[in-house]
């Protein structure tokens, strides 16, 4: 839920408009995985911030990975993964999974309630969960599996890149709350700066494959990592991240145009079909027999 | 029918042409239980048409207001679905073996263009035309996949156990079979409208001879040796 009004980008399923005449500095999360401790204060603060407190749940067996997926209550969750990585040997990898910020959200595309997912001009996607109607299109249109459904309400939530915090000139409650400074919160432009610096430190200290992971096939995003590592399918990333094709094909404006115009097409010709044929009627008066009756018939 | 109640109209009764009270030697076509079934899909359809269209395009999005609120449509819609699909199965396995091609079909389709535009009716053999069973073969197509692409993503039943790249390929074809099937709706309904009597025959359950005679000669043939006038 959002406090803006004047600066809001996209609307979802809206035909014109949103009001935009007010223009912020594009902002973006940078989660440095080569910095994190996997302490999950950044999960705690979420919970703080957000109010939103998640059911008790199990360990997977596997790590310590609490909860074990996101949830409409776990905006944001630790992932820990044991991976062999080339020379360097067992090395475990954390990832604070959460919502990307796609500049070019498949959420937003997919979603058919209007204005239930908006996007701002400083690059937040917001979900409105008051003109939610619980479709589930958002989590088919998300490239990062990310959004997820109230058991009891069937609205879709997700990290709101606190919001309402950036509106009023604070950083995200994760970012306040991290000890490590494996997150930074500023402009999109200051952040790829420090991102970068922050590769070629990695890179002299002898990670060679160390990344910034920015995934330009959804218009880059306003969270973006360092990934010492590089590869981003090491931290169950997509390595070429886009909106489905299939997506695409489904909500882009030219098929959905094309169906209704089609639709409207086949009434229409129908009706001139009737003005210039008329009906076929063998009662009609002067209709002849097709078949008379045979005598006795 | 009783038979004898049977006998031609009168020339009297076919000069007032158009008949709208049931004469004396009319052919039953739809029994009581085939109406009901298919007005009841007909209901069912409106109700999924207008709710898939709010769905498919914000331009439409004010439809779902008729629902009460955009969130209880949503709810329905599968609802509805279902229960569509349940009645089709129940009015299809009535009329399947009326449905089977024959090889008179193939020259009935080729009249077919003809015949929209004015010119005479190629002779058909079964209960049905080509084109009616084009339109029957199609519709279980249409509902056998838009029941199974709507269970997929049916939310929260369903689809929380179903792949995304599942439930991305079944809303694709979820759009483009509703599509389809509006498409083959519209035709059936503007083709029962131009034919006239065809409503009625769905409606009240009778037709004329002559409108047997004209549309189906080989069915009234068989339904004039189990109804013998006199």
């Amino acid at each position: 839920m959002a406090l803006e009004s004047l600066d809001i980008r996209r609307r979802s399923a809206s035909q014109t408009s949103p009001p935009r005449v007010r223009r912020r500095a594009e902002v973006a999360k940078l989660i440095d995985i080569s910095r994190c401790i996997g302490c999950k204060a950044c999960q705690a603060a979420c919970m703080e911030w957000n109010d939103v407190r998640d059911d008790i749940g199990a360990l997977g067996g596997s790590s310590y990975d609490n909860p074990i997926d996101l949830t409409d209550r776990s905006w944001t969750v630790m992932r820990f993964y044991e991976e062999e990585v080339g020379d360097r040997g067992l090395q475990w990898l954390i990832v604070k999974d959460g919502c990307l910020h796609c500049a070019d959200p498949g959420c937003l595309k997919a979603c058919p309630a209007p204005g239930a997912i908006v996007q701002y001009s400083n690059g937040i996607v917001d979900f409105q969960q008051d003109n939610c109607i619980g479709c589930g299109y958002c989590q088919t249109g998300c490239p990062f599996d990310i959004p997820r459904y109230g058991v009891t309400d069937g609205k879709a939530y997700k990290c709101t890149l606190c919001s309402d915090r950036v509106a009023v000139g604070l950083e995200p409650a994760c970012i306040k709350t991290c000890p490590t400074q494996a997150l930074s919160f500023g402009t999109k432009e200051d952040m790829i700066d420090i991102a970068n610096g922050r590769v070629v430190e990695l890179r002299e200290r002898g990670f060679d494959q160390a990344a910034v992971y920015d995934p330009q096939g959804v218009s880059g995003t306003h969270v973006v990592y360092v990934m010492p590592h590089g590869d981003p399918a090491l931290y169950r990333m997509p390595r070429e991240a886009s909106i489905s094709p299939l997506v695409r094909l489904w909500r882009s404006s030219f098929a959905r145009s094309l169906g209704v115009v089609t639709m409207v097409a086949v009434v229409i010709a129908g009706f001139f079909h009737w003005m210039k044929v008329g009906p076929v009627d063998p009662d009609a008066p002067d209709a002849p027999d097709a078949r008379p009756p045979r005598e006795g018939e | 029918m009783a038979n004898e109640t049977l006998r031609p109209a009168t020339p009297e009764e076919r000069r007032r042409g158009f008949a709208t009270t049931r004469p004396p030697d009319a052919v039953q076509r739809y029994s009581t239980g085939e109406r009901l079934t298919h007005w009841a899909v007909a209901l069912a359809y409106v109700v999924l048409f207008l709710s898939g269209l709010a769905l498919f395009h914000p331009f439409f999005y004010w439809l779902s207001l008729g629902f009460g609120t955009p969130t209880f449509m949503r709810i329905l819609h599968p609802f509805v679905g279902v229960a569509l699909a349940v009645l089709f199965a129940a009015y299809a396995a009535r009329l399947w073996r009326e449905n089977l091609l024959l090889p008179s079909d193939r020259a009935w389709m080729r009249g077919a263009l003809g015949y929209v535009n004015g010119r005479e009716e190629t002779p058909v053999e079964g209960k049905y035309n080509a084109g009616q069973k084009a339109m029957y073969w199609s519709m279980i197509v249409m509902i056998l996949g838009l029941l199974v692409t709507g269970i997929l993503v049916w939310r929260p039943y369903f689809a929380p156990s179903v792949p995304l790249l599942g439930r991305r390929i079944a809303m694709v074809i979820h759009a483009i079979f509703a599509f389809i099937m509006f498409v083959g709706i519209g035709i059936h309904i503007y083709a029962a409208i131009w034919t006239r009597g065809s409503v009625r025959a769905m409606t009240r359950g009778w037709v004329t001879r002559r409108w047997a005679r004209y549309h189906h000669p080989g069915w009234y043939d068989r339904m004039s040796r189990r109804e013998p006038v006199r």
